[in-house]
């Protein structure tokens, strides 16, 4: 997957060292998100510089794509259908490659930017996601399954799409933020910014973003991880002590 | 206050949390049960992942049940012998519920098993709650006493092999009954994260024929261990237990037991039951509903 992306890019790579094309100068506000304990999300703030060759800019303006992708994952979705009478699972759709969060703003809605090729060749937009499916569904199945993922991940804040939220200033500068949720897993994220001319996507720079749990929450989530039995003893023992002081407490009064 | 919990990985409001453990402390505390039957669910219904739920209510029950020990050693009212063999019964039932657990998560089944088990447990035990408090509140009413039923124990229980005495409990019957009864629990608190005093409590004196003045005692003894029990299998299999969350849920649910346990001694017993019986028939009804209307998620992503 990843592969095939780089080997997609390459073309687009070669042509910048042809010097004739513009350039991106990225930056992220944050280059680390620290989830603690009062963490309900953040905000960030991707932003930047196009810089034309000569400083000539063009008569017609580009477009500014940018896309924050978080860590990959494998996963398995279900879906409920009626049997006899009450709810259950019933069919299963599994993914290699399902991203744990995208959000995409675009100066101008995507589809009058690039066409379908090219917004599936760079993954612009929720519909284009490639997800990789290991199981053997029908391809009508498969879409089914993937827009009940979107729409999942959609409404808990996972996915998102603001078009025509990024501002070009100027033609030259450009700004776009976009929300992280609260539900984020951690691990490595990429901040991608895409300069589309003519439909062709032009220019293409990355940044890299950690999310990371700060001191105590990763502190706890490791505990639980490796050290399993004294975690387990430290849970029974606060419930335990809780319990007892409480009732002790209320003898007195 | 919002605040993050570190394995659920999602962002809470502390008081809803704290108010929610709370509510379910002073049900437990009016009525003696260990109220894992409404944490689990209500956690589920405010978004926590329904196995985070389950692996941490249990640890709640445990901080709830514990003082209600305390009380009832001093009175001389747990037969230990009997509280032993249930327990040694609810550990091996709620390893038992480990495998279970991952058998249904791998068919993907685990939250319809959830379910139906709620409502035919919840169902089957309010149902029979309701008959007898309102025969009790009738015989209340007028004047007259229901006949005094003998105690008995059912006679598949006679008809088991080795019997051992148990004193506290007025029994002469084989320790297989119990064990098997402990080990049901134990497979549901594992499941469910409840503490099984719902089952317990008439099996004991309906199944077993136990002397009614240990009962409570007794199973909240079991309760007690097998939650801690099963506390730690999760911890150590499921890895699910958040600690922030039980924090949460334990400073709400033993403030909340003490402040129930007051309440309990000016309301007649009759009408307590009555009413929990109502709570458990309207938690039974709704999780009912739950299975049968279409589902707000049809849905569902697990990550491996």
């Amino acid at each position: 997957m990843r592969r095939s992306r780089a080997f997609l890019a390459l073309p687009a790579a070669l042509a910048l060292i042809g010097a004739d094309e513009p350039q991106l100068v990225p930056d992220v506000s944050q280059r680390e998100v620290v989830i603690q304990y009062s963490f309900t999300g953040a905000d960030l703030l991707l932003f930047g510089a196009i810089v034309y060759p000569d400083g000539r800019r063009p008569d017609k303006p580009a477009d500014i794509v940018v896309v924050l992708k978080g860590p990959e994952q494998s996963i398995t979705m279900r879906e409920k259908q009626k049997v006899a009478g009450i709810w259950v699972n019933a069919d299963t759709a599994r993914f290699r490659s399902a991203p744990s969060f995208y959000a995409m703003a675009s100066s101008r809605p995507i589809d009058r930017i690039v066409d379908e090729r090219t917004a599936a060749i760079y993954e612009l937009g929720l519909d284009k996601l490639q997800l990789s499916p290991s199981s053997l569904n029908e391809s009508a199945e498969l879409s089914r399954f993937q827009s009940g993922l979107v729409d999942l991940r959609a409404r808990s804040g996972l996915f998102v799409e603001r078009p025509g939220t990024v501002e070009i200033t100027d033609g030259v500068l450009y700004r776009a933020r976009l929300p992280l949720s609260a539900r984020v897993i951690v691990g490595d994220y990429t901040a991608e910014t895409f300069l589309v001319q003519d439909g062709r996507v032009v220019a293409a720079a990355v940044r890299d973003i950690t999310v990371r749990k700060s001191g105590f929450e990763q502190f706890i989530a490791s505990a639980a991880e490796h050290w399993s039995f004294v975690y387990g003893l430290v849970a029974i023992a606060m419930a335990v002590g809780m319990g007892w002081a409480a009732g002790a407490i209320a003898r007195r009064i | 206050m919002d605040l993050y919990l570190p394995i659920a990985n999602l962002s809470v409001n502390a008081l809803v949390i704290i108010g929610l453990g709370g509510v379910v402390g002073l049900l437990s505390g009016m009525f003696g049960v260990g109220g894992g039957f409404l944490t689990t669910p209500l956690l589920i219904f405010y978004g926590i992942p329904p196995t985070v739920a389950a692996a941490s209510a249990a640890s709640q029950v445990t901080g709830a049940s514990v003082s209600g020990v305390f009380t009832h050693m001093a009175r001389g009212t747990v037969d230990f012998r009997m509280g032993g063999v249930l327990i040694a019964g609810g550990v091996v039932g709620a390893g038992m519920g480990v495998f279970i657990f991952r058998l249904l998560q791998y068919l993907g089944q685990i939250d319809t098993v959830i379910g139906i088990l709620y409502v035919l447990m919840l169902g089957g035990i309010g149902a029979l709650m309701a008959k007898e408090s309102i025969q009790a509140l009738v015989a209340l009413k007028t004047g007259k006493r229901p006949p005094a039923r003998k105690r008995r124990h059912h006679p598949l229980v006679a008809a088991l092999p080795m019997r051992w005495r148990f004193y506290r409990s007025g029994l002469y019957i084989s320790p297989l009954a119990p064990l098997l009864l402990g080990m049901a629990t134990g497979i549901l608190t594992m499941l469910l994260g409840v503490g099984g005093g719902f089952i317990l409590v008439p099996a004991m004196l309906y199944l077993l024929g136990m002397a009614t003045q240990s009962v409570v005692g007794t199973s909240l003894f079991q309760i007690l261990f097998v939650t801690m029990a099963t506390t730690m299998m999760h911890a150590m299999t499921t890895k699910a237990v958040d600690l922030v969350l039980a924090l949460l849920l334990l400073i709400g649910s033993v403030v909340g037991a003490q402040v129930g346990t007051r309440i309990s001694m000016s309301i007649r017993p009759e009408y307590l039951r009555i009413l929990l019986a109502a709570i458990v028939l309207f938690v039974a009804a709704r999780m009912a509903l739950g299975l049968g209307f279409r589902p707000d998620e049809i849905y569902t992503i697990e990550v491996r």
